[in-house]
């Protein structure tokens, strides 16, 4: 192995063994050294894969495959990364904002009993994410989707001794599996059609192998695993449950990394995409439409991290519809500037929750920006970072999005719309968060005494704020970096371009516009209010989610136990084994009747066996055989 | 050189295997009646001995070979085609070990048996020799000699030191068994008859009936007899009523090996006989199985999420898991096929230290109920972490090993069997919402029942049985090669003759598919 292959291999491997040394000592090392040794290891991944990705800043270099082992040796599939400018780029993000948050951590788990073992998870889980992002094929693509999803159901219930948070972290397990369930029968047709699973044989064979149905049904089930992961409509409902887990990780595995993993996944597999343009449409659709749908129900909620839970959905969506239209660089831009600005709002309203003790209602904090400085600065910027106020980060990804949506023209200019109306609203629910707690009038409680958090924490928010104001420089209009630097991973695809000239300044206008709208009619309803004025059969509506998680409860869950229990209760017991406890009973009032030869049960019933196989033999012979 | 003479020359390990437990059931019952406390060290050592040779078979056997090897054989009585006929192929090893690795774990989980200990671990003994003789024996009276062998001991187990209603469970479990015995055993003369009809003497020999070509009609019954007294052991729905019961009942060890082993011997037949000797009935019945198969993966499942006693629930769930290797065994591809006798493996290890694990609670709070725990985790940390582990395995989460079968059997099967292989998709969903409930139930949220307040987590004992399961249930996830590679060829020969003796195509696909295409090309 070269030094290249063995520093991306170094990648996954340091976490993992950071997790595995974490779960057999955690206990013994205490705080503050497992937190220490948590960050270390993702810290020194990151320095790796900047390492590793700089060859591909430089130009030049090409993709590395990187073979492990054989593993399915029936269905030929080889353990083994790839390291190309996706890869870099998502491996980057991940353990970047990764040791960032692991760092955060130190701070916010003190003193938790659980120490430990959390930040054994959290290695896990970027051990996992890495596994996810550098396959080098769909078999191991599936075993980091899972093991992310293991992570990410071990730490919503870290609080395990809390019912609400076991419950949501199963709920969590099983809505992705029923994606998964979609992404394995996805596989299932991929190794029928090429007989193979790694992306150099499907991607590079699919062009001249591939019919449009089979492609548009392999990316249709591919998109169904997809809208598991990245909480999109209607596999979307775990995500807002998934906020009883510590912040950190709503931060880390519900923001910035493992919901994007569907994002991803599309960007990986676009030469499919490309052969499907139903299917890419609909990823556009179920994006667009998650977008605008989440960013309903945001601006109805109370709790702060709900808010940010239905904000990350809303997101999301806009990365599914920019790489459903072709805009895979766009998508991917979106997916890294919202994993600096959202993991930042994520650990900022960690801080909040911190100082308040654990409040997390809007509706008792408010007027904190004097006792919270630095979470306050830091805040804002996240803030005007994903209303899309330029230059902040969000404000050209967000822009690059809808200006190649609108470039398409036709029925794209619909989906352009939408955009821009969600837009709108997410300026106006994301102020009203910040309006709320950080500014107005103090409406938290008499004794609580709010205080900023301890170095540990802020140094990770002041970073973060750095990415979050200007992130964006990596991809501008005027110097595509990021276009270049991803070019190689979408050689040959159809890929949407940005308007030209006037039309993109005029875009980018409208879209400030509405920015702008939305924080205006916030400030005018939030800023100087008491409190919320947010009665009527709208907003309960909204703050429900429109009753679809409800729905879910009855039809799937308590349908689905009503079921079970017949199936139990009246097929199995009474149907299946009635009819075999039938039988007994029959056999039993014969046998009574020749007592005379029983000598006791089980010999009576094997001399019956005996006596059973000589009468079948004896026909059988009478009839001269076969 | 013939087979007796080649016996004498080699050194007959696989009659040692199945030798050495008996020996040590008998060594058992000879101990005296006051040194109680030698019986435990003395049936172990044995097991463990036994362990240790199936580990020089592992060793000493050749991998990428077809056919049977260390194959012994003497002539019992000419005329009737009768021989005491062992061998192993790769298929047939894996069942070995599993076999001689489970037993001494069974018998080390033994320690709360206290009435009749030296009936008790002699049964256990006789059981694993007459398993082992099941999955080595070549000639098909050696094979029913073995089958009912095992059914006396298993009886016992279950019915002298099982639960509350060991009666009810044992009577039935036996029922069950017997019946298909019955069947079996007219299945296994009238094959010889027929046979004797081509050759002149009728023959129990199994390779010299794979030479023997047998009627249509003839197939379809022998399939039959065949098929029912294995599928009852499988068990197949609908004859998996017994299996709870019987789970139910059994003690600890007892419900480890009949999910571990037991249930194994069923698919292991299918296999070796129904695929093998009637291949015609095969091909043409492949339907059926395959839609009780997906029948019983959903079933099963569905079932266990609403059962209330965590023994019933992991019974249902291998009458959910057994599906899939059913289903991986009819899609008659090479992926299933290894697919489904990986899956045998897999199931007998996690299912395994799920029941050990369900019986190192009852031995601590002597209740089954899910509703009598509750908050778990927070005084067991250690047993509620494997406990976990092995769910996860079980549910099929890689890099554990039951990923692997699971992924072979629904990729393998979606080749020739695609609607099914998309139905059973579905158990994979379902799996995960009965076990994680579970978890749920008894692990999380606050201590609900003072009495488990005060639990003590693992001991040292508990934590060496599960140890070894654990790393086997890694090691299989990540690296199934040695495993896999050792199967292959077996499973190849199996497709090789089917397609052989019936119009049967494995299905092609992929580059295999483009090949003749390739071919017309100039």
């Amino acid at each position: 192995m070269e030094a290249g292959e063995v520093m991306v291999s170094l990648l996954i491997l340091l976490p993992l063994g950071g997790s595995a040394l974490l779960l057999a000592f955690g206990r013994r090392l205490g705080e503050p050294a497992a937190g220490v040794l948590g960050t270390l290891t993702v810290g020194a991944a990151f320095v790796l894969a900047a390492v590793a990705g700089g060859d591909f800043l430089a130009g030049g270099a090409h993709a590395t495959h990187i073979p492990w082992f054989d593993w399915l040796a029936p269905l030929g599939v080889r353990a083994g990364l790839l390291w190309d400018p996706l890869s870099a780029l998502m491996a980057l993000v991940v353990t970047g904002v990764g040791a960032l948050i692991h760092l955060y951590s130190i701070g916010y788990m003190k003193a938790d009993p659980g120490f430990g073992r959390f930040f054994a998870y959290m290695n896990l889980f970027v051990a996992s994410m890495l596994i996810l992002v550098l396959a080098d094929g769909f078999a191991l693509l599936f075993v980091g989707w899972e093991l992310v999803g293991l992570c990410s159901y071990l730490l919503i219930s870290f609080w395990f001794e809390k019912p609400v948070a076991a419950a949501a972290g199963k709920k969590a397990f099983v809505v992705n599996r029923v994606g998964d369930a979609g992404f394995l029968v996805a596989l299932m047709l991929v190794f029928a059609a090429f007989g193979s699973l790694s992306y150099e044989e499907v991607l590079g064979r699919a062009a001249g192998e591939l019919s449009t149905g089979m492609a548009t049904a392999i990316t249709l089930l591919l998109l169904m695993g997809a809208a598991g992961k990245s909480a999109q409509f209607p596999l979307y409902v775990w995500l807002p449950d998934a906020m009883e887990g510590p912040t950190p990780v709503s931060a880390l595995i519900h923001a910035a990394t493992m919901v994007t993993a569907g994002v991803f996944m599309v960007a990986r597999t676009g030469v499919l995409f490309d052969l499907a343009p139903v299917s890419a449409a609909v990823v556009a659709a179920v994006g667009i439409g998650t977008a605008l749908y989440a960013a309903s129900i945001a601006v109805a909620q109370y709790d702060i991290k709900r808010v940010l839970a239905y904000s990350t959905i809303s997101q999301l969506g806009y990365m599914f519809a920019g790489v459903g239209a072709g805009a895979y660089v766009a998508g991917m831009f979106h997916l890294t500037t919202h994993a600096f600005f959202k993991a930042l709002l994520f650990l900022g309203a960690g801080a909040v929750i911190h100082a308040l003790a654990g409040e997390q209602d809007l509706r008792r904090m408010g007027g904190l920006w004097r006792r919270l400085p630095v979470t306050t600065v830091t805040m804002v910027v996240a803030w005007l970072a994903i209303s899309g106020i330029p230059p902040l980060a969000g404000f050209w990804s967000k822009d690059e999005i809808l200006a190649t949506l609108f470039a398409r023209g036709g029925a794209w200019r619909a989906v352009w719309a939408v955009g821009l109306l969600t837009a709108l609203l997410t300026a106006f629910y994301m102020s009203r968060l910040i309006f709320l707690a950080l500014f107005g009038e103090r409406r938290w409680a008499e004794g609580a005494h709010p205080h900023e958090a301890p170095k540990v924490m802020t140094v990770a928010l002041g970073a973060l704020a750095v990415l979050a104001l200007a992130g964006g420089v990596v991809n501008t209009p005027w110097r595509p970096g990021l276009e270049h630097f991803l070019e190689p991973a979408f050689e040959g695809l159809d890929l949407a371009h940005l308007p030209s000239g006037a039309t993109q300044w005029v875009l980018a206008a409208l879209s400030v516009a509405a920015a702008a709208a939305g924080i205006l009619l916030a400030a005018g309803a939030y800023l100087r209010a008491r409190r919320p004025a947010e009665e009527g059969p709208t907003w309960e509506l909204l703050r429900r989610g429109y009753g679809v998680d409800e729905a879910y409860a009855r039809v799937f869950a308590a349908g689905g136990q009503a079921v079970a229990r017949f199936t139990d209760e009246a097929v199995d017991q009474k149907g299946v084994d009635g009819l075999v406890n039938g039988l007994g009973v029959l056999v039993r009032t014969v046998g009574e009747r020749l007592r005379p030869l029983q000598t006791g049960f089980v010999r009576q019933y094997g001399l019956g066996i005996v006596l059973g196989a000589v009468a079948l033999l004896a026909w059988f012979l009478s009839r001269g055989g076969f | 050189m013939d087979a007796p003479l080649r016996a004498a020359m080699d050194f007959p390990i696989l009659s040692v295997i199945v030798l050495l437990p008996a020996v040590g059931g008998l060594m058992v019952l000879a101990l005296p009646r006051r040194r109680g406390e030698l019986v435990l060290p003395v049936a172990l050592a044995l097991s463990l001995i036994t362990l240790g040779a199936a580990c020089w078979l592992l060793a000493s056997f050749e991998t990428g070979v077809a056919g049977f090897q260390f194959e012994e054989q003497v002539i019992w009585y000419e005329p009737w085609g009768v021989s005491y006929h062992l061998g192993v192929d790769g298929i047939s090893l894996l069942m070995v070990l599993l076999t001689a690795f489970l037993f001494p774990i069974a018998l080390l989980a033994s320690t709360s048996i206290t009435t009749r200990v030296r009936g008790y671990f002699a049964s256990m003994l006789f059981l694993e020799a007459g398993i082992l003789g099941v999955f080595v024996a070549l000639d098909l009276l050696v094979f029913f000699a073995f089958w009912e062998v095992m059914l006396v001991p298993m009886y016992f187990i279950i019915g002298i030191w099982g639960g509350e209603r060991r009666i009810y469970a044992a009577l039935k479990f036996f029922l069950f068994t017997a019946l298909g015995s019955a069947l079996m055993l007219a299945g296994i003369l009238a094959l010889a008859l027929t046979a004797g009809d081509q050759l002149g003497r009728p023959t129990f020999d199994f390779v010299e009936l794979l030479g023997v070509d047998l009627g249509r009609a003839a197939q379809f019954w022998l399939f039959g007899a065949f098929a029912l007294s294995f599928g009852i052991k499988v068990p197949v729905f609908p004859l998996h009523t017994w299996l709870p019961d019987a789970h139910v009942e059994a003690p600890t060890a007892g419900s480890v090996i009949l999910a571990g082993v037991l249930l194994k011997m069923g698919a292991y037949g299918l296999i070796r006989f129904n695929l093998t000797l009637f291949p015609e009935a095969t091909v043409d019945l492949v339907p059926l199985l395959a839609v009780l198969a997906v029948i019983g993966i959903i079933y099963g499942a569905v079932v266990a999420t609403v059962q209330k006693d965590i023994k019933r629930l992991v019974a249902y769930s291998s009458v959910s898991h057994l599906g899939f290797v059913v289903l991986g065994i009819f899609a008659l591809t090479s992926q299933g096929l290894q697919g489904g006798v990986i899956q045998m493996v897999n199931h007998g290890l996690t299912t395994g230290a799920l029941f050990l694990l369900v019986g190192m609670i009852y031995e601590r709070r002597h209740t089954r109920q899910i509703a009598d725990y509750g908050g778990l985790a927070t005084v067991m940390p250690l047993f509620a972490g494997a406990f976990l582990f092995v769910s996860l395995a079980s549910i099929g989460l890689p890099p554990l090993n039951g990923f692997v079968g699971e992924f072979l059997v629904l990729l393998g099967s979606y080749l020739s069997l695609p609607g099914y292989a998309v139905a059973a998709s579905l158990g994979v969903v379902l799996a995960a919402v009965y076990l994680l409930w579970a978890y749920q139930r008894m692990f999380t949220g606050p201590i609900t029942v003072e009495a488990n307040r005060g639990l003590a987590d693992l001991g040292f004992r508990e934590v060496a049985l599960l140890a070894p399961i654990v790393a086997l249930v890694l090691f299989l996830g990540i690296f199934p090669k040695p495993a896999l590679d050792r199967v292959e060829p077996a499973v190849q020969g199996i497709l090789d003759r089917i397609e052989m003796t019936t119009d049967y195509q494995v299905p092609q696909f992929g580059i295999e598919a483009d090949l003749p295409e390739a071919e017309a090309r100039p």
